[in-house]
């Protein structure tokens, strides 16, 4: 995208990538995910995905309606902040949980600060904090009909041994999204493939978060370790599918490589001097909104105007 | 409404110029005690009485102070009230002193007291400022009561300690925290614009609630706003210009006596004005 920022004389060739498509393309990358998920955790999960989208979509419908606003639900990103919330939600969640989550996520996040593109926050994370804020013990408990007792970056925490293939395949515990790393990593490379998204941000973000885990884990370079903190939480449903949000991450390359540098940093204090074992949503909305700061160092400099930033 | 009558001051503080949702003044004591209905009224309550006492008091010592000191004097004047209320608050509500805690003491830097006291007491006389004292702090009281009601409502499932929700209501414990401060002050503020705004479409005159005005008219310098010129320069061009007049003739009195004498000048109403607090 960055690339074709330079701007001509028109006539201009219009290009076939809409906000729909994009959008659709992201929808399809997560449906791996999303079918382990049901695969995994059953139907409840199924059920609290299609609750989820489903608030998500009528809430934009129901406010653009009200506000005699154009209806933008076509473009599919209410169904992109949907499934994003769902696969963030524990399997065992009550359906309400979704209906408050996609409320939240759609009208405050998104629709109050003006609807897509213009949100300061990615409405799936900050309807997720939202969630994880006001109903912690039912956001922290993992227990489903599959799985039982703690997740397995709560065990790393506690200092217990994983089973690495477990969790990189994703026949673990955790919210409906995030167990499967194989999963999520095809449906990343869907995106990559079609350019939709870039290694820019994701890249420098487990890169980072990975020499982190090695200077500061209490590990030293332990490749056990390592992996089960790559394969475990939601460090890469947040890598790939959230940091890389357009809307939330900064636009400039130099930014992106600060961003994801930045969201390593934080997840990885989160993870390991946090009080709980996961950080990647946090680290994420701090992120988001650190970006307007991170944009304005990094804009490119116009030609001829050297010394002084502008 | 007659202008500037002990009526219109109430319902001016509560309706027209209420300080948490219109003038948005004292967002520190707005968003940190609310947590709870009581906590709300027990705030709203206590800043009710230091504001119409300092307001009354300043009002009456307003030619005894000095133009240049008068920010400290009325600071004087608040902190002395807000000590009585603290003092009274830990003997006989006890409970409440715990749960508001530090802001009690804060009450004194709350800005709609001092606002008040610049805007309307020290311009006007001392049962006017006493009633606009009691309208505003019957506004902030309303308004704080209002956010910790809904606060508790949501976050907690009760109102004033009493359970109202349904048994299967979860509560949604980010309304009891500083966030569901906010979320709650924008909604209810968000409510009240949209009020006006109906106002206004059937024709009522709106244009004095504004959150973008200050609405402080006495310190206005837009000339084209129809209520500063009823609320500053009407009122000045009959009764207030002899008073105006005297004022600045004093200071061109001090200015052109020398610097030792306008010194002892202002130490003698310092002193004045202490005996009188005391």
């Amino acid at each position: 995208m960055s690339d074709l920022m330079k701007v001509s004389s028109n006539p201009h060739i219009r290009s076939k990538v809409t906000t729909a498509n994009i959008m659709l393309a992201v929808v399809i990358a997560l449906l791996p995910a999303t079918g382990f998920g049901i695969y995994n955790f059953g139907l409840d999960a199924l059920v609290l995905i299609l609750v989820t989208v489903a608030t998500t979509v009528l809430t934009e419908l129901v406010y653009e309606v009200a506000m005699h606003k154009k209806v933008t639900i076509g473009d599919f990103s209410a169904v992109v902040t949907g499934l994003l919330l769902a696969l963030n939600l524990p399997p065992a969640a009550p359906w309400w949980i979704g209906v408050i989550g996609g409320i939240f996520a759609i009208l405050v996040v998104k629709m109050l600060f003006g609807g897509l593109g213009q949100n300061f926050m990615n409405p799936a994370l900050g309807a997720r904090c939202f969630l994880l804020i006001s109903y912690t013990s039912i956001m922290c408990n993992f227990d489903c009909d599959t799985y039982s007792g703690a997740t397995p970056l709560a065990s790393l925490k506690a200092g217990e041994s994983v089973n690495i293939l477990d969790m990189v395949i994703g026949k673990t515990g955790g919210t409906i999204g995030e167990t499967s790393m194989i999963a999520i990593v095809i449906g990343a490379c869907f995106l990559i493939l079609l350019g939709v998204i870039d290694l820019k941000v994701p890249g420098s973000y487990i890169v980072t978060f990975v020499i982190f885990l090695i200077l500061f884990g209490g590990h030293g370079f332990d490749p056990a370790f390592i992996s089960a903190h790559l394969a475990g939480g939601g460090l890469m449903l947040g890598a790939f599918f959230m940091a890389t949000d357009y809307v939330t991450r900064p636009v400039t390359k130099m930014g992106q490589y600060v961003y994801g540098i930045l969201l390593g940093i934080l997840t990885g204090i989160f993870r390991i001097y946090g009080p709980s074992a996961e950080g990647v949503s946090y680290a994420i909305i701090l992120g988001n909104l650190l970006v307007p700061l991170i944009e304005k160092v990094t804009m490119p400099r116009m030609f001829g105007k050297g010394g002084e930033r502008a | 409404m007659k202008q500037n009558s002990i009526l219109e001051r109430l319902t001016n503080g509560l309706i027209k110029e209420n300080p948490t949702f219109v003038l948005m003044l004292g967002m520190c004591p707005t968003l940190a005690v609310t947590t709870s209905a009581i906590n709300g009224l027990g705030m709203g309550l206590t800043t009710m009485v230091v504001l119409a006492l300092s307001n009354l008091f300043i009002s009456l010592l307003r030619k005894v102070i000095p133009d240049k000191v008068r920010i400290p004097a009325f600071i004087v004047i608040i902190a002395s009230f807000v000590t009585v209320a603290e003092l009274l608050l830990k003997a006989y509500i006890p409970f409440l002193y715990s749960a508001l805690g530090l802001y009690i003491p804060l009450i004194v830097v709350n800005c709609i007291i001092l606002g008040r006291a610049e805007a309307y007491a020290s311009k006007n006389g001392a049962i006017l400022s006493l009633f606009d004292g009691i309208g505003m702090g019957l506004g902030f009281t309303c308004a704080l009561t209002i956010i910790g009601a809904v606060r508790e409502l949501l976050g907690a499932g009760e109102l004033f300690g009493y359970s109202v929700m349904p048994e299967s209501y979860v509560p949604c414990s980010i309304f009891v925290l500083a966030p569901g401060a906010f979320f709650v002050l924008a909604a209810l503020t968000a409510i009240q614009n949209k009020i006006k705004r109906i106002g206004e479409s059937k024709g009522r005159d709106m244009s004095k609630i504004q959150s973008g005005c200050n609405s402080d008219c006495m310190n206005c310098h837009d000339s084209s706003c129809g209520s500063r010129k009823e609320a500053v320069e009407a009122p000045m061009e009959d009764a207030e210009n002899p008073k105006k007049a005297a004022d600045d003739l004093e200071i061109i009195e001090i200015n052109d006596d020398d610097d030792l004498k306008e010194d002892t000048k202002e130490e003698a109403k310092e002193g004045k004005e202490e005996e009188s607090n005391d």
